[in-house]
């Protein structure tokens, strides 16, 4: 093969190379029950300043993917603000991502539900693909350790999070 | 003085040319459209351009547009805006800047190589055709050149 030739065939490769990796890095996949949580470091919903699920090392975080314009959300967000109230504290807490949403619509939808557990920023959807979700609302919870212990890529509600969430919470609430 | 008179018009007119070419760009700048920013931007969730989107999000996204319209943001101010809200994605076209840039550059980059390559490939074939001696290649003699008179002589419009 001449060296010609040999250049040509290097260039297919590398472009058919960067496609493959376009796809790959487009595609994303879910994180899975036993995988480690991905910490992206995200802004605060209301106020200034960037929060991580890290900061959270040490306690259970129920991680909720939501946006103001999904109704599922809307549905299931009492719901998680009760949860919250139960069982919030130094062991746990919920941890609201807004994603892909307008900044003022994700805080009017929290004034509205009176969420009082912590909110983080994702409007690019960034954390969302990194934790491969497919849409809103979907629910990762993860143990102190950092690692998803179980997960719902749809709506909670109260049952819901008694039957599957509570058991693994410690029994005192701090 | 006549001559003067055309001159001063000549020149105010010029002067009025200008303004109106300098005024142009701000003045369309600042006519801001829902229907032309549409064309211009994404829908995130949907992953089509808004303008053919019609999904919650993308309404509220029409909506955040036509609140910034309504407010006389510029077409460039709006799309801004947008970006700090979804992230650069939402631009249907890359930016000309950073490495965006090379959506731009790389084509072009592409169409000159391809053409300097063309180029080269043309002047080496000619070389090689010079080389070769340049003659026309010879026509047919004796009996053949006579059939071939004759049978163009029949076909003879």
């Amino acid at each position: 093969m001449s060296v010609r030739s040999s250049i040509a065939v290097l260039a297919v490769l590398a472009l058919v190379g960067l496609l493959v990796y376009g796809l790959v890095i487009k595609g994303g996949s879910r994180v899975g029950v036993g995988d480690p949580a991905p910490t992206t470091s995200l802004p605060q919903l209301e106020g200034g300043g960037d929060g991580s699920l890290a900061e959270y090392k040490g306690r259970w975080v129920l991680v909720n993917f939501w946006a103001s314009w999904c109704e599922p959300c809307k549905q299931e967000a009492p719901a998680l603000e009760a949860f919250q109230r139960q069982h919030g504290g130094a062991k746990f807490t919920v941890l609201g991502v807004d994603t892909r949403d307008l900044s003022g619509d994700g805080r009017e939808f929290v004034r509205e539900y009176g969420l009082s557990y912590p909110q983080l920023r994702d409007g690019d959807g960034g954390a969302a693909h990194d934790y491969g979700t497919t849409g809103v609302p979907e629910n990762f919870l993860v143990d102190p350790a950092g690692k998803v212990r179980w997960l719902l890529p749809g709506p909670v509600d109260e049952q819901y999070l008694e039957e599957q969430v509570e058991p693994f919470l410690p029994q005192e609430k701090s | 003085m006549n001559g003067a008179v055309s001159k001063a018009v000549g020149v105010l007119l010029a002067v009025v040319t200008m303004g109106a070419l300098l005024a142009a760009p701000s003045f369309g700048a600042q006519r801001a459209s829902l229907t032309e920013i549409e064309k211009q931007v994404m829908c995130p969730v949907c992953g089509t351009l808004l303008q053919l989107a019609e999904s919650p999000q993308a309404q509220r996204e029409k909506a955040f547009i036509q609140r910034l319209i309504a407010k006389g943001k510029t077409e460039a101010q709006i799309k801004d805006a947008l970006v700090a809200e979804y992230g650069t994605e939402v631009l249907a076209l890359p930016q000309d800047s950073g490495f965006s840039l090379s959506a731009y550059v790389v084509p072009i980059v592409a169409f000159i190589v391809a053409a300097v390559a063309l180029g080269l490939g043309v002047l080496r074939w000619r070389r090689q055709g010079n080389r070769g001696g340049g003659a026309a290649p010879a026509g047919p003699k004796g009996d053949d050149a006579e059939r071939l008179d004759a049978d163009l002589a029949r076909y003879d419009l």
